[in-house]
């Protein structure tokens, strides 16, 4: 079938990105995306472990990640728009209060 | 020796040492409670001193009875191989010391309730009293070199106290110092004694009683001994004022009469005496040199002193040179080896009482004449019926008229002399006797008779003061039948004596002429002072009158030839090297401390606060730089967490899996 | 190399594309459609691992929910739809960051499992009957959790996001 590691790269490539995406980009919304992308590259070790291991816990796993990540999609984006009513910008830079 | 073969118990010999701490007791009491006492104080002293004296006839019963010497000590201190015992050797010459130094401080203390009645430091006077004769008493019945020179020490403290008890008038706060340092001039030769002594027994042992075996036995060296015996001397000189340190003696009338009556007649003037005495053995086994030292400096002083005794006109000053002549007979008795040893001594027993009976009589007269001086007295044998009978017992016992007791004891001494062949010191004795007789005779008739050339009005002193002279006068007249040869008495021979005990018949031939010679003098005394002249007759002699006068010059000798040179060239010294070096060092130190503190405080400001400063800047500017790291930016802060996370990791997988 | 190997290669390489796409594009909304593209390659190789239950939740979960919510909260936010910069600044710090991270993945998955000597494995068949009795008998607890869990998440999202009302 496939070879495990070709898997796990492929995973860590959508892992890399994500951590770009959420180090690099200014909208608030991107940023949650980004962290999607993060959460599917763990989802998908986790799927191919399962397959490589003959165990299902790996999938189980996987179901309850993608049902956290869905809460917090939704929280994530409802944090974003409290903070467009109040900035009017959802640019991560300008929301820096806590700084020196 | 029959007193050696027959057992007797030793009875109260074993508490000789209580009437030596009775007054210590005495002492502390009144200095405590003294001024609340009734009688401000006089009753602890009186009472203390009555017990001892009955205590001390006591301990005589025993030498009576024919007892043997006793000892007893207690370990005190140990240096090394080298131990003194704090304890008391009792024997027949301690017994009589015991009586004496009890009786008459008694009568001191009694008369001193009249005497000193209203002074207002009548309290303390008590308590240096007291303290006086515990010392006294403490030499007389110490067993060893250290116990001793501790009393005499002491003694020499009470007296300095109190012949400046009216410290006020500097004449008296002088008199105190002369007497002290002269008689230190003494001491220091004494202690230097001991020591010599006490290294010559190879620092086994400073207890008299074995000293004087090693001595007997020949086991001390013959230089040591010599330099030993000649430095002790040197004690005894400072102490019982014989030439050349006799200066104080006089100076010393300053004090209170009831101190001149105990301490500078009976007691402490004899403490000298009585310590040849005990320390005999050193002396008569030591080279002969030493005896013919003391004989030439008896013969010398009592004949010196009772010229000068002759024309002074303060009563009290005749007797102090009468006291210091009398003094040189002991120490002439004393010279001449054992034979003279109970004559010495039975002398300073006699004397003790009649010279003190002298001097408290003195102080009655003078209490009455309020003036010390004979020329302002006169015909107060009216006015003062007991003084005067008491008094003139006293002269006559001085004089040697017998039956009194200083014939008794003189007249051994004079005779002895011509026995042992030291015919030079005889004629000395003899001369001095003459002119004794003499100079009483003088003050008797200068004082008593004649008319009263004061201003006051004389009466008799009250009992408290009589009472003493009385009791006194009575021993003058008794004591002297103790050896009264003539009637072969020998008891005070069979207590106090050296060697065997030889009972020397009575020579009525020697008695003879010293019964002569005191009536020679006598009759001259009566003859120029029977009647008042206007002119002291004596100074018929001339220059040697003002020589007489002026002391020989031996007071300015030691004036300007000793004491101001030293004075004047050691207080300039001092001063020069306090000013230059002491206070240099101490001007030093705070230089110092000034330029060390000064180095301390840059140091402080620059180094420590500089670094705790300095801390505490950087603090502030690394904070500074450090804050701008908070830049609120999330995502750089993640970017951090990040990368750090990911080293991390990879290096721990690497290092588990090596 | 086998024919699932090849499709896997093949969809992995659109995936990636997608998900760089997502990191890197100019526009929201396309971003969002990328972040589609990226999610559905995703599923597509459990379906090739044999998790098809995995796949279809993927499928309708990601794609079809939380992308939609990404899209309403572009909408709703005002999201600049152009050209503009959606980059911040630290773009370099970023790229080195996620490089390294890549690099260091790559290294611990080749220590680990040895990329040139991998073996294939078999077929592994999951149907949803297994999946279902595994979460229903040694799972039920953090199921529940889980429930509880997007119970919360719910009425927070309503609490927070809804508008206060004037008193």
């Amino acid at each position: 079938m496939i070879r495990l590691p070709l898997i796990l790269i492929f995973s860590a490539v959508l892992f890399s990105a994500g951590v770009y995406g959420v180090l690099a980009r200014r909208n608030a919304v991107l940023v949650l995306m980004s962290i999607e992308l993060m959460l599917n590259a763990v989802n998908l070790n986790l799927v191919g472990f399962s397959a490589s291991l003959r165990s299902l816990t790996g999938q189980v796993f996987a179901l309850f990640v993608i049902a956290v990540a869905a809460a917090e999609a939704g929280i994530g984006l409802a944090i974003v728009i409290l903070i467009f009513r109040n900035r009017e910008t959802i640019n991560v830079d300008e929301v820096n209060l806590l700084k020196w | 020796m029959v007193a050696a073969v027959v057992r007797v118990a030793p009875g109260l010999t074993r508490y000789a040492w209580v009437v030596a701490v009775l007054p210590v007791v005495s002492a502390v009491a009144t200095l405590f409670f003294g001024r609340r006492t009734p009688g401000r104080g006089w009753i602890y002293g009186v009472s203390s001193l009555s017990a001892g004296f009955l205590l001390a006839l006591g301990v005589l019963w025993h030498f009576v009875q024919g007892g043997a010497p006793t000892s007893a000590s207690v370990s005190w201190f140990q240096v090394g191989p080298f131990r003194t015992d704090l304890g008391q050797y009792v024997d027949g010459l301690t017994a009589v010391m015991l009586i004496i130094v009890t009786a008459v401080s008694l009568a001191v203390h009694v008369y001193s309730i009249g005497y000193m009645r209203g002074d207002s430091r009548f309290t303390w006077f008590y308590v240096v009293l007291s303290l006086f004769s515990a010392a006294m008493l403490n030499v007389v019945i110490a067993d060893n070199l250290f116990q001793l020179l501790v009393g005499w020490e002491v003694m020499g403290l009470c007296s300095y106290l109190l012949i400046g008890h009216w410290w006020e008038d500097k004449t008296n706060s002088n008199a105190a110092i002369k007497a002290f340092i002269t008689t230190r001039v003494g001491d220091v030769p004494f202690l230097f004694g001991i020591f010599a002594l006490v290294f010559a027994t190879g620092f086994t042992t400073s207890n008299i009683q074995h000293i004087g075996q090693m001595v007997a036995r020949g086991d001390l060296s013959g230089t040591l001994l010599l330099a030993a015996a000649l430095l002790l001397f040197g004690g005894a000189v400072g102490k019982s004022a014989q030439f050349p340190l006799y200066v104080w003696l006089p100076d010393a009338m300053a004090g209170p009469t009831p101190v001149s009556a105990l301490i500078h007649a009976a007691t402490m003037v004899a403490a000298g005496v009585y310590m040849i005495g005990r320390l005999f053995q050193v002396f008569i086994h030591a080279d002969h040199i030493v005896l013919t030292v003391m004989a030439v400096v008896a013969a010398i002083t009592m004949l010196a002193s009772a010229l000068l005794a002759m024309v002074q006109d303060d009563i009290k000053r005749v007797l102090a040179y009468s006291t210091i002549s009398q003094l040189a007979y002991m120490v002439a008795g004393l010279s001449m080896g054992g034979a003279g040893y109970t004559a010495g001594l039975f002398h300073l027993f006699t004397h003790a009482f009649f010279k003190a009976l002298l001097f408290l009589c003195a102080g009655s007269v003078i209490h009455a004449a309020h003036s010390n001086n004979m020329s302002e007295m006169g015909g107060l044998r009216r006015a003062m019926p007991i003084t005067f009978v008491t008094f003139a017992i006293g002269a006559a016992a001085l004089a040697g008229i017998p039956p009194l007791a200083g014939f008794w004891s003189k007249d051994e001494i004079i005779s002895t002399a011509f026995h042992q062949g030291h015919y030079a010191l005889w004629a000395v004795t003899l001369v001095t006797a003459v002119i004794t007789a003499f100079y009483m005779m003088r003050v008797v008739l200068l004082t008593f008779f004649g008319e009263y050339r004061g201003s006051g009005h004389p009466h008799e002193s009250p009992s408290s003061m009589t009472g003493p002279l009385v009791a006194l006068a009575g021993a003058s007249v008794m004591v002297g039948f103790l050896n009264a040869t003539a009637f072969n008495v020998h008891l005070f021979t069979e207590w106090v004596h050296v060697g065997a005990v030889e009972h020397e018949p009575f020579n009525y031939g020697f008695a003879a002429i010293s019964i002569v010679g005191a009536l020679l003098g006598l009759a001259a005394g009566y003859q120029l002072y029977g009647r008042w002249r206007e002119r002291e007759p004596l100074a018929a002699l001339g220059p040697a009158y003002g020589l007489l006068q002026r002391k020989y010059y031996l007071d300015d000798l030691y004036l300007k030839g000793i004491v101001l040179p030293i004075r004047d060239t050691a207080s300039a010294g001092v001063d020069w090297f306090n000013r230059s070096i002491l206070d240099g060092v101490v001007h030093g130190f705070a230089l110092t401390a000034r330029g060390l503190s000064a180095v301390v405080n840059l140091f402080d400001r620059t180094v420590v606060d500089g670094a705790v400063n300095g801390a505490g800047e950087a603090a502030g500017a690394v904070g500074g730089r450090l804050r701008y790291v908070q830049s609120g930016r999330v995502q750089f802060y993640a970017a951090i967490l990040l990368f750090f996370g990911i080293v991390g990791v990879v290096v721990v997988a690497v290092a588990v899996s090596r | 190399m086998t024919g699932q190997e090849y499709a896997f290669v093949v969809i992995a390489v659109i995936g990636s594309i997608g998900a760089l796409a997502v990191v890197t594009a100019r526009n929201v909304v396309h971003a969002a459609l990328y972040l589609v593209v990226a999610l559905g390659s995703v599923g597509g190789v459990y379906l090739l691992l044999g998790a098809e239950f995995v796949a279809w939740v993927q499928i309708l979960i990601y794609v079809g929910a939380i992308v939609i919510l990404f899209l309403f909260g572009l909408m709703l936010t005002r999201a600049p739809i152009g050209r503009e910069t959606l980059d911040n600044q630290q773009q370099g710090l970023a790229a080195f960051v996620s490089i390294a991270v890549l690099a260091g993945l790559v290294f611990l998955i080749d220590d680990a499992f040895h990329l040139r000597h991998a073996r294939p494995f078999a077929e592994f068949a999951a149907p949803t009957g297994n999946v279902g009795s595994a979460i229903f008998r040694g799972f039920v607890l953090p199921f529940e959790a889980v429930s509880f869990l997007l119970l919360a998440a719910l009425i927070g999202a309503v609490v927070l996001a809804r508008k206060d009302e004037p008193k």
